[in-house]
């Protein structure tokens, strides 16, 4: 079972928090900084498994992340879970957001988190697996937008708003997010 | 075109997390959320009915909110209050605020409950879905109450579409887990069996959670998932990479699905039908072969994919353990990919042989890759890694390559990363202790991890070197030789001084006899180190001290010196003190052969497994034992222990478990094996210790009224003790009341499941006495003690004794057990002063036939004086001097309280010991005690 998926930046700025046991609310925001304080001192080209930390359960359970440019994407698993098979859930739930998102970068993330938790929605329910197939899930979305626009929702002006707000000059512009090859490198962008 | 519109967003949010972002400070943030809150909070509470956009808009904003770590406690009303709207996109919202924020026990369950009830009838298959996904993400009991008779139905009927299907399935799943109870499958067993068999793949994929969680639980009931599962995943691995379109992913078809139906496998034994196993093993030699194909891709995915199916199909074959040929080549191939450039694979590889080490065919093969695994531990760059090979080279681990790994191990220890210090510790304890051919090799192991990480060896590892040292005597010798030698460095870790404390304490005779080391030098090297410990050691160090003036005569003077200096006689720290003022008293009063007699070197510890693995599995939980477990059953008989019975070490136990700080419980404390060993802190108690070993050392009670006999003159002891279980009681009365403490032990490392205990009076002493406790805890871990405290009242005096019965499943089966206990008359007894003259005159008085009871009995015990005067003090009656004319006898006067009354008893025990004889006559004001003093006391000479 996936106790928890946490995708957060070079920083250790949450972008998605989505548990299936409840935690309480600090004690979800100090795992993340847990689980970010253990992955972002990793060096690349290690392996892509380590132990949990304490707060979320200790050896018992495993962290399998992918770092993909400015974000690390972390998926909490039981040892049910094949750990290969969770990094390539991981594979596939990007190249999901980013057919969805048309070459998903972080903004995308922070200005349409619930699209995002939508779109995980079709991959994982209460911490399984629903669908692996991707196709199937872009169908699963393209069906929910067709649904919003029905309800005609407002369109044209927030839409403007948003790539005004893409374009302004904000302390990070991520990257593109490669998705690739993981083992691509790309240069980082933190200041230090 | 993208799938997600970009521009439908809200503006308003946009427009605040634009803010957000633009804040300078943490502090700009905080005040601009503060104002958003307040906004939203006021526009919630207005007069003005907000529309459903503009809900969606503020709910949607404390979600941001609530991501940046801001605690959200107001909103679930309006989003509950979404979930009712018509609109798709609103519900949506609502759906995702309630399956993020709210948690189980939230009030609001129940108005969720309704809204999901209207989706869940309303045939449109998108709401159906957001009111499934809602309950498998909260999952709360209220939930499973409500909809667990449900969801099963929309499962299995037939125009269910396909993604509600999938979605119900792992609702289903997560109900199933919340409250098994609840769910129930019964009728339903079949068809949910059978979606292995769904066209849809998703629906296979959803379901295949389900099923393996229910087989799990229960295997029989859904037997009929192996062949299915066997033939849907034949199809997949025999299907070219496109057959499966949009399920093969990277040209490799339907990896998760084939991992899922390995692992669903897992639950089972091999396929009992011959062409099931047939197609079985036909699939997974496919998969191993196509391991050797060059690949598809270049890209990792398709080798990640392909190997996550690989290792599965591995696990399989290493859970099935029965096939030698697929055996070996899952070895081979675990053997390639240990030195594969992925390091991820390395990573795996290792961590599966770490099973395969296990397995008796494979056991010597996992060898072969010895180097490849230490190379590892020294090379990977990666801790997991390298955390991985250390575990995998505990789990290769036997006799032949002991010495070797424990070298490296040791090495590694020097650079070992501080987060897995205290595991390698133990690990290297743990096997330098099983494979120990010479001990002297096993003394120099523990002692070098002392000095390389003495911060991280636990007190259960120095414990243990302490009792194999006690236990054998062909290496004490040697060990007192090295731990000297190891205490001439300038700076030794404490734990180094407490080893070195004892054994010299107790052996430092073997090597007096060099100038080098003789008495003096080696007092003073450990008194160079005193000043430098904490209490606990220096208490310890104590002991050893006057230990030492029993060993050499010569080291008094020097000794007593040290005792009576006031940073020891007047140490502010209570324990030293007393130690000091008390073993300065007991040099120079006690004779020499009280003194020998006192304290006499350790008896040997009774044999039971190392209290070290105990702590081992707890740390690691059930994965990282099983291996050594079948390795002990294998190699018992070259054990260290010789696999006498297995339990954990009670000393060790008592000195952590009780209250009484445990220096109290080393050197002198440890004797007693009861668990409740507090220490003997006087040296009187102490001097009654020694007398009434006979209690500990007694043969194992296994028939229960051995127990209670032992209990009658002394109050706290082992009562019962068998291979899993030892119970050990403490027991104080006064007057009419008593209360007993009862410690239970679990002696194995398996936790005891519904454990219970029960206290019954029987027939009339239901009327004569009042037993009064609490439940104990249903689990007690392995190596785990409880106490359960009985509040006793004698209501009128007494002959039967209450029954203790307990009751527990250790592994399956139930253990179920009845003693006797130990509450006997005599323990109301108040002991009465009086002088010659009052007791005959009182005797005289009780000369009714009745009131007299006598026996006339041979000697079972020692006849020794203080052992019988020790005796009848514990009886509880006052011993009185010169009242006898005959001084070889004892008479005792006492009262024995009970609620209704008081009775009178008098007490004479004549020994004979040439006929090593007694005759005991008791006269008491009531006839009934009398009789029942006088059985029970004519067992205990």
């Amino acid at each position: 079972m996936i106790k928890a998926i946490l995708i957060f930046n070079n920083h250790g700025k949450p972008r998605l928090i989505r548990f299936y046991q409840y935690f309480a609310e600090d004690m979800q925001q100090q795992i993340v900084r847990e689980t970010f304080h253990l992955v972002s001192k990793r060096d690349d080209n290690v392996c892509n498994f380590l132990e949990g930390g304490s707060l979320i359960g200790g050896s018992d359970y495993k962290l399998i992340y992918r770092h993909y440019a400015t974000l690390y994407f972390v998926f909490c698993v039981d040892s049910s879970e094949s750990e290969l098979g969770i990094l390539d859930l991981i594979q596939v739930f990007v190249e999901t957001l980013d057919k969805c998102f048309e070459n998903v970068c972080e903004l995308d993330l922070i200005f349409h988190m619930d699209k995002v938790h939508y779109i995980l929605q079709e991959v994982v329910m209460g911490g399984m697996v629903l669908e692996t197939n991707m196709n199937e899930i872009v169908a699963q979305v393209e069906v929910q937008n067709r649904m919003e626009k029905s309800e005609g929702g407002l369109s044209a002006a927030p839409a403007r708003a948003v790539s005004a707000v893409k374009n302004m000059n904000l302390p990070e512009i991520p990257r593109n997010i490669n998705i690739g090859d993981i083992n691509i490198k790309v240069p980082s962008l933190s200041p230090f | 075109m993208p799938a997600v519109s970009k521009g439908d967003g809200m503006r308003g949010l946009a427009v605040f997390i634009s803010d957000i972002r633009n804040c300078k400070s943490k502090e700009a943030e905080i005040k601009r959320i503060n104002k958003e809150l307040a906004n939203i909070r006021s526009k919630f509470k207005g007069d003005k009915a907000l529309d459903g956009y503009s809900k969606k808009k503020y709910v949607c904003k404390l979600l941001f909110i609530f991501l940046l770590g801001h605690d959200i406690d107001f909103g679930h009303m309006e989003a509950v209050n979404l979930l009712s709207s018509n609109k798709y996109t609103e519900k949506q919202i609502g759906y995702l605020f309630i399956s993020v924020l709210v948690n189980s026990n939230s009030e609001l369950i129940r108005l969720i409950n309704n809204a999901i009830k209207n989706d869940l009838s309303s045939r449109n298959p998108t709401f159906m879905c957001l009111a499934l996904h809602c309950i498998a993400n909260v999952g709360s009991r209220e939930m499973a109450e409500a909809f667990a008779s449900e969801i099963p139905r929309i499962l299995v009927a037939g125009d269910t579409m396909d993604s509600v299907k999938q979605s119900a399935a792992l609702c289903l799943l997560r109900l199933y887990k919340t409250s098994p109870d609840l769910v129930l499958m019964g009728e339903w067993t079949s068809r949910v069996v059978h979606l292995l068999n769904d066209q849809h793949m998703g629906v296979v994929t959803a379901a295949i959670s389900l099923i393996t969680c229910l087989s799990q639980k229960n295997p029989d009931e859904f037997k009929t998932c192996v062949s299915l599962a066997v033939s849907r995943l034949s199809r997949i691995v025999s299907s070219a990479s496109t057959d499966l379109q949009d399920y093969t992913y990277y040209f490799v078809p339907a990896p998760w699905l084939s991992c899922k139906l390995l692992r669903l496998l897992q639950c089972y034994p091999p396929p009992e039908d011959g062409a099931v196993k047939g197609r079985l093993v036909e699939c997974l030699e496919t998969i191993l072969n196509k391991a050797q194909e060059p690949p598809k891709s270049k890209k990792v995915q398709h080798s990640n994919a392909k190997n996550a199916i690989l290792f599965e199909a591995i696990s399989l074959i290493i859970h099935y353990d029965s096939e030698p040929n697929l055996l070996v080549r899952a070895c081979n191939q675990l053997g390639q990919f240990l030195q594969h450039r992925e390091t991820n694979l390395r990573y795996l590889a290792l961590e599966s042989m770490c099973t395969l080490a296990s397995s008796e065919f494979s056991h010597e093969a996992v060898k072969t890759h010895i180097e490849t695994v230490i190379n590892a531990l020294k090379t990977e760059r990666d801790v997991s890694v390298r955390q991985r090979a250390a575990d995998l080279l505990y789990a290769m681990c036997d006799r032949s390559n002991a010495k070797q790994i424990v070298a490296e191990m040791l090495s590694y220890l020097e650079t070992a990363d501080y987060s897995i210090r205290e595991e390698m510790v133990l690990k290297v304890a743990i096997l330098a202790e099983k494979y120990a051919i010479d001990y002297s090799w096993y003394v120099d192991t523990i002692l070098n991890l002392i000095r390389i990480a003495g911060d991280y060896v636990s007190e259960e590892v120095w414990y243990r070197v302490i009792q194999i040292v006690i236990n054998r005597d062909d290496v004490q010798g040697y060990a007192a030789k090295t731990v000297f030698e190891a205490l001439q460095a300038p700076a030794c870790h404490e734990n180094m001084v407490k080893v070195g404390g004892y054994i010299l304490g107790e052996f430092g005779n073997l090597i007096a006899g060099d100038p080098r080391s003789s008495p003096l030098v080696q007092f003073n090297l450990l008194h160079s180190k005193f000043h430098l410990c904490s209490v606990p050691t220096r208490a310890l160090l104590l002991s050893a001290y006057i230990k030492f003036i029993n060993l050499f005569p010569e080291t008094k003077a020097t000794i007593q010196e040290v005792l009576r200096c006031d940073s020891q006689i007047r140490n502010s720290d209570v324990e030293l003190q007393q130690r000091a003022v008390e073993y300065l008293k007991l040099s120079s009063i006690a004779s020499t052969d009280v003194l020998a007699t006192v304290l006499e070197e350790m008896p040997p510890f009774p044999e039971r497994e190392s209290s070290i693995l105990a702590k081992l599995k707890k740390k690691k939980g059930p994965g990282a034992v099983s291996v050594t477990e079948l390795e002990d059953s294998k190699r018992e008989g070259g054990e260290l222990n010789g696999g006498g019975d297995r339990g954990p070490d009670t000393a060790a136990m008592a000195a952590s478990n009780t209250s009484t700080p445990s220096p109290s419980a080393d050197l002198l404390g440890i004797r007693s094996a009861a668990p409740v060993g507090a220490a003997p802190s006087s040296a009187g108690s102490l001097l009654v210790d020694v007398f009434s070993e006979a209690g500990p050392t007694a043969p194992s009670a296994a028939v229960n009224d051995d127990g209670f006999l032992r209990f009658v003159c002394k109050n706290n002891g082992v009562l019962f003790e068998n291979q899993l279980l030892q119970i050990g009681i403490k027991s104080e009365y006064r007057q009419n009341l008593g209360r007993m403490y009862l410690f239970y032990g679990n002696k194995t490392s398996v936790q005891f499941a519904s454990f219970t205990t029960t206290v019954s009076c029987p027939g009339e002493l239901q009327s004569q006495l009042n037993v009064q406790t609490k439940p104990v805890e249903p689990l007690v871990e392995g190596g785990a003690q409880i106490q359960q405290v009985l509040n006793i009242e004698c209501l009128s005096d007494f002959s039967e004794a209450p029954l203790l019965n307990i009751k527990f499943r250790y592994g399956g089966a139930l253990q179920n057990l009845t003693l006797k206990l130990p509450v006997t008359i005599n323990k109301f007894f108040q002991p009465t002063e009086m002088s010659s003259h009052d007791f005959f005159q009182r005797w005289k008085q009780l000369s009714q036939p009745q009131q007299e009871a006598q026996k006339i009995f041979k000697a079972n015990h020692s006849m020794d004086t203080e052992v019988l005067k020790a005796k009848l003090l514990g009886l509880g009656t006052a011993l009185l001097d010169n009242v006898d004319p005959n001084p070889e006898n004892y008479v005792c006067a006492g009262v024995i309280q009970t609620k209704s009354q008081q009775v009178g008893c008098l007490l004479r025990l004549e020994p004979n010991a040439q006929a090593q004889m007694y005759r005991l006559t008791l006269r008491c004001s009531k006839d009934s005690v009398s009789r029942r003093l006088c059985e029970l006391l004519a067992q205990q000479f």
